[in-house]
C-alpha cells in the first residue's frame, strides 16, 4: 500500500512539472490572429505579441524598395490602419496588385514594435478576384476571419 | 443510374453491418458457432458492397459523369487520368467512401484470417468492427453521401484541389495514411473483445501483436511519405510543420507504438492489463478525433480542403465510443488487477515503462498544441494558433530520451541484471559515444541538443550493434559459423526481437537527419536576371532562362537555373509557379538535388513579367535525405518483425515463441486473470 502511495505521488509530481512546462511553453508560443481593429484595442499589450494579421493593403500605400529589399504598406479594416514593414521580396501577385491600384487582401506575420510599425517576417496575400470589398451589413470582422482561413489553406508555412 | 448503384451500395452496406453486428453479439451471447459464421459471411458482404460503391465511384470520375455530386465536385475534363482516378480520395465524401472500403477490407481479412481461431474472440471481435463499419456507411448513407444527383448537370467540373494534383506522391500517400489509420481499429476490436468475453490474458494480446504492427507499419509510412510529400511539393524547404493536419496523424501513431511496447510487458510478466486496453482504446480514439478534426472543418489547414456537416456525428460516435469502453472497464475492473512489480530499476520493464511515459506525455503535448486553438476560441472566442516552438521544445528533449531508450531497452535484461553483465553490455559504446562526443564538439557541433542527439545514436548504434553481434559471436564461436551466417540465421530466428532492433536503428537514423537538417539549414532568397549568378554556401546558382508554358490542365512559368561548384557544372534545376484555372493562387513545384550528405532546394519565387529576372530561394539541407531512409528502415525492420507465419519454417514451430532467448514458458491458456 505504502509503495502504491509512494509511487501515486511521483506520478503526480512528474505530471506537474510536465504540465507546467507544457502551459508555460504553450503561452510563450501562441500566435494571435488579429485585424487591425482588434490590434489596435490592445494597445499597449500588443508590443511584442507574435500576431497574423489581416486585411485590405490600402491602395497606393505600397512602396518597394527593389535594391534594398524593403517593403513598406499599410494594412487598414474599417477600424484602423497599422503601417507594415516587411524585409524581404514579396510574392509575385502583391507589387502586380499593387501596380495596378487593385484592392488586395493580405495576412502579415509578425510584432508591432514601439514604433508603431509592424514588422513582418511573412507575407501572404489572395488576389483581389476573391477579395471584394466586404458587402454593406456585411459583419466585416467575420469577412476578415475567412482572410485568416483562406490563408492558412494556401501553404505557407 | 450510377448514383442509384453507388447509393443502393451504401445503403446495403450499413444494412449488412447493423444485421451483422447484431448477429456477431448473439453469436458472442449464446456461444453458437453457426452465428458466427453468419456474422462472418456478413463481414464479406460488405466488404463487397463496399469495392462496388468505390468502384462505381472510380467509374463516375473516369467518364467524367457530372450527374454525380462527388463528381462535379473535384472532377474536371483537363485532370489527367492519373489524378482524376485518385481524386476518389481528394476531398472529404470521396475519401470517406475509400475509408469505407479499408475498414471493410479490414473487417473482412480478420474474420477470414482467424476463421477458425480465438472462437471466443473472434464473434465479439466481428461485432465491434462491424459496428465501426455501420458509422462509416451511415456517414455516407447521409451527410456525407457521394452520390447526390445534381441537376442540371454541369458540362465540367473545377477539378481537385491544385495542390493535391501538384505531384505523383498523392496517389500514394493518403492509401499508406488510411491503411494505417482505420487499421488501428482492429486492435481496439480485439481490445473491445477482450473485456467483453473476459479473455483478458493471452490470447487477444497475442492476435493483436501483428494487426497492430501492419497498420502500424504503413501510418509510418504514409507519415514520413507525407513529410516527404510536403517537402517536395509545398516550396518552403520543410517536411513538417506541426500542422493539425500532420499533428492528427502523429497521435495515434505515438500511442499505437506505446502499446507495441507494453503488449511485450504483458506477455512476459502479465501485468499492466488495464493500461494496454486504455492504450489501444486510446489509439482508435485519436483516430476517429484526427478524422473529425480533419473532415469537420473545424481547423483551417493545409489539407482543410473540406467542410460538412460531418462534425455533430463523429463527436457523437467518439462520445459512444469512449463511454462504451470504459463502462466495458469498469465492469472488469476485477479481472484487470494485476500486480505492479519491478524487480529492479535497471531492467527491460524499466525501459518499457520509461519508453511508455514519454509517448504518452508526447501525445499530450502534441494533443494539447493541436486542441488549445480550439478551446480558446470556443471559450475566449479569440483565434490563437500554437506556433512550431512551442511544439518543439516539448519535443526534442522527449525524442531524445526516446533515442536514448532505443538503444538502452534492448540491452537492458528482463526482471534484473547482473553488473558485470550490465558493465559489458555498457562500457563499450559509453566510451564511444562519449569519444564521438569530443570529435562532434571540435568538428563544430555547437548546438547542444544536436549534439546530444548525435552522441545518443552512436550510443544506440553501438549498444543494438551489440545485441546483435554478442549473440552472433557466441554462435560462431560454438557452431564454427562464418560472421555473416551467424547473424543471419540468428536474425532469421528470432525475427520479432531483431526486426524489433532494426525499427530502432531506423528511428535514430531519422533522428539524426531531423536534428542535422534542422539546425545545419541555410537559405536565402536571391534575384536574379538572365545569365546572373549567385554563390550560396558553395554552390553557384545561375539564371540561365526563364520560360511559360501550357499544359493541358495547368500553365506554368518555369525557370532553368545552372547549378555548379566552382567552375564545374553539377546540374541544371528547373523551380516552377504552376497555375491552375480554378485556383487564383500559383502553386510553387521546388526542385531537389538529394546527395546523401545534403539537398539543394530551389523554390521558385516570383519573376519580372517581362522575363527579365527571377526570385528563387535557395535551400541547403543537410542530410534531409536520411530521414526518409530512416524511415525505409523502420518500414522494412518492422517489416521483418512480423514476416514469420508461413515463412517461419526454420524451426517448424511458431518462432516467436519458440526461440526467444530467455524465453520463459509463456502460458498458453487465458491466463492472467487469476
Amino acid at each position: 500500500m505504502k509503495k502504491r502511495l509512494t509511487l501515486a505521488v511521483g506520478v503526480l509530481v512528474v505530471v506537474l512539472i510536465f504540465g507546467y512546462f507544457a502551459f508555460g511553453g504553450l503561452g510563450r508560443s501562441l500566435v494571435y490572429f488579429w485585424t487591425p481593429t482588434e490590434l489596435l484595442a490592445e494597445g499597449d499589450a500588443a508590443y511584442g505579441t507574435s500576431v497574423r494579421l489581416g486585411g485590405m493593403v490600402v491602395p497606393g500605400s505600397v512602396r518597394w524598395d527593389a535594391d534594398r529589399r524593403e517593403l513598406n504598406f499599410q494594412l487598414a479594416d474599417e477600424g484602423g490602419t497599422i503601417e507594415v514593414y516587411n524585409a524581404g521580396i514579396p510574392p509575385q501577385m502583391f507589387l502586380e496588385a499593387a501596380d495596378r491600384k487593385e484592392p488586395i487582401g493580405a495576412v502579415v506575420e509578425g510584432t508591432l514594435t514601439r514604433e508603431g510599425v509592424f514588422r513582418a517576417t511573412n507575407l501572404m496575400v489572395r488576389h483581389s478576384e476573391e477579395y471584394r470589398a466586404p458587402q454593406h451589413g456585411e459583419d466585416k470582422q467575420e469577412y476578415y476571419r475567412e482572410l485568416f482561413r483562406d490563408q492558412s489553406s494556401g501553404g505557407a508555412e | 443510374m450510377t448514383n442509384t448503384v453507388g447509393y443502393s451500395a451504401i445503403v446495403g452496406a450499413l444494412v449488412v453491418s447493423l444485421v451483422g453486428a447484431v448477429i456477431a453479439f448473439a453469436a458472442v451471447r449464446t456461444g453458437r458457432s453457426g452465428l458466427a459464421a453468419l456474422g462472418r459471411r456478413a463481414s464479406y458482404v460488405v466488404f463487397g458492397l463496399a469495392c462496388l460503391a468505390n468502384l462505381t465511384m472510380v467509374y463516375a470520375l473516369v467518364t467524367h459523369d457530372f450527374s454525380v455530386g462527388y463528381v462535379a465536385q473535384v472532377g474536371s475534363r483537363s485532370t489527367p487520368m492519373f489524378y482524376t482516378v485518385i481524386s476518389l480520395w481528394s476531398s472529404l465524401d470521396g475519401s470517406i467512401l475509400f475509408w469505407g472500403l479499408i475498414i471493410a477490407g479490414y473487417t473482412a481479412a480478420v474474420v477470414y484470417i482467424h476463421r477458425s481461431r480465438y472462437r471466443e474472440l473472434m464473434p465479439a471481435v466481428a461485432g465491434t468492427l462491424l459496428v465501426v463499419n455501420a458509422f462509416f456507411w451511415l456517414l455516407l448513407a447521409g451527410p456525407a453521401n457521394p452520390f447526390t444527383q445534381v441537376f442540371p448537370v454541369p458540362a465540367d467540373g473545377p477539378g481537385p484541389n491544385p495542390l493535391l494534383q501538384n505531384h505523383p506522391f498523392m496517389g500514394l500517400h493518403p492509401p499508406l495514411l488510411y491503411l494505417g489509420y482505420v487499421g488501428l481499429a482492429v486492435p481496439f476490436a480485439f481490445g473491445i473483445a477482450a473485456l467483453i468475453t473476459g479473455k483478458l490474458g493471452g490470447d487477444w494480446i497475442r492476435a493483436v501483436r501483428r494487426w497492430t504492427m501492419a497498420p502500424w507499419i504503413f501510418l509510418t509510412c504514409g507519415i514520413v511519405a507525407g513529410a516527404w510529400w510536403s517537402y517536395e511539393v509545398l516550396g518552403w524547404g520543410g517536411y513538417w510543420a506541426w500542422d493539425p493536419v500532420e499533428n492528427a496523424s502523429f497521435l495515434p501513431w505515438l500511442t499505437a507504438t506505446a502499446f507495441l511496447h507494453s503488449i511485450m510487458v504483458q506477455e512476459r510478466r502479465q501485468t499492466l492489463k488495464t493500461w494496454n486496453i486504455l492504450l489501444v482504446v486510446a489509439t482508435f480514439l485519436l483516430t476517429l478525433f484526427g478524422t473529425f478534426l480533419t473532415r469537420s472543418g473545424i481547423l483551417a489547414s493545409v489539407h482543410a480542403f473540406t467542410e460538412g456537416l460531418i462534425g455533430p456525428f463523429f463527436l457523437g460516435f467518439i462520445t459512444f465510443v469512449l463511454l462504451a469502453s470504459l463502462v466495458l472497464l469498469a465492469w472488469r475492473t476485477d479481472e484487470l488487477k494485476s500486480e505492479p512489480t519491478l524487480d529492479s530499476v535497471a531492467s527491460r520493464e524499466t525501459a518499457f515503462l520509461l519508453n511508455n511515459l514519454l509517448l504518452v506525455a508526447f501525445t499530450f503535448t502534441v494533443l494539447l498544441g493541436t486542441m488549445y486553438p480550439l478551446i480558446a476560441e470556443a471559450v475566449r472566442g479569440v483565434k490563437v494558433s500554437v506556433g512550431a516552438p512551442y511544439f518543439n521544445r516539448m519535443s526534442v528533449p522527449i525524442s531524445l530520451a526516446l533515442v536514448f531508450l532505443a538503444g538502452v531497452g534492448p540491452a537492458l535484461p528482463w526482471r534484473r541484471g547482473s553488473p558485470e553483465l550490465l558493465s559489458r553490455k555498457f562500457v563499450w559504446p559509453s566510451a564511444v559515444a562519449l569519444l564521438a562526443g569530443v570529435g562532434f564538439w571540435l568538428l563544430g557541433a555547437r548546438d547542444f541538443w544536436t549534439w546530444l542527439t548525435l552522441v545518443l545514436a552512436v550510443l544506440a548504434v553501438g549498444l543494438l550493434w551489440g545485441e546483435f553481434w554478442r549473440p552472433a559471436r557466441a554462435r560462431m564461436q560454438a557452431q564454427g559459423e562464418g560472421m555473416g551466417r551467424a547473424l543471419a540465421s540468428l536474425t532469421l530466428k528470432n525475427r520479432r526481437r531483431y526486426g524489433g532492433y532494426v525499427v530502432h536503428l531506423g528511428i535514430v537514423v531519422m533522428a539524426v537527419g531531423i536534428a542535422l537538417s534542422a539546425t545545419y539549414r541555410k537559405e536565402r532568397e536571391v534575384t536574379l536576371a538572365i545569365g546572373q549568378s549567385a554563390e550560396f554556401a558553395g554552390y553557384v546558382v545561375r539564371l540561365d532562362s526563364l520560360y511559360a508554358g501550357r499544359e493541358a490542365h495547368r500553365d506554368f512559368v518555369e525557370a532553368a537555373f545552372g547549378i555548379g561548384k566552382g567552375s564545374e557544372q553539377l546540374a541544371v534545376l528547373t523551380p516552377r509557379l504552376n497555375y491552375y484555372p480554378m485556383s487564383d493562387q500559383p502553386i510553387g513545384t521546388p526542385h531537389v538535388r538529394t546527395r546523401p550528405h545534403e539537398d539543394l532546394y530551389l523554390s521558385l519565387m516570383a519573376y519580372a513579367r517581362d522575363g527579365s529576372t527571377a526570385t528563387v530561394n535557395i535551400i541547403v539541407n543537410p542530410m534531409v535525405v536520411w530521414i526518409w531512409i530512416g524511415g525505409g528502415i523502420v518500414a522494412l525492420g518492422a517489416l521483418f518483425a512480423i514476416s514469420t507465419v508461413g515463412t517461419g519454417g526454420v524451426t517448424g514451430r511458431r518462432p516467436e515463441i519458440a526461440v526467444e532467448r530467455d524465453a520463459q514458458p509463456i502460458r498458453a491458456a487465458v491466463g492472467g486473470s487469476d
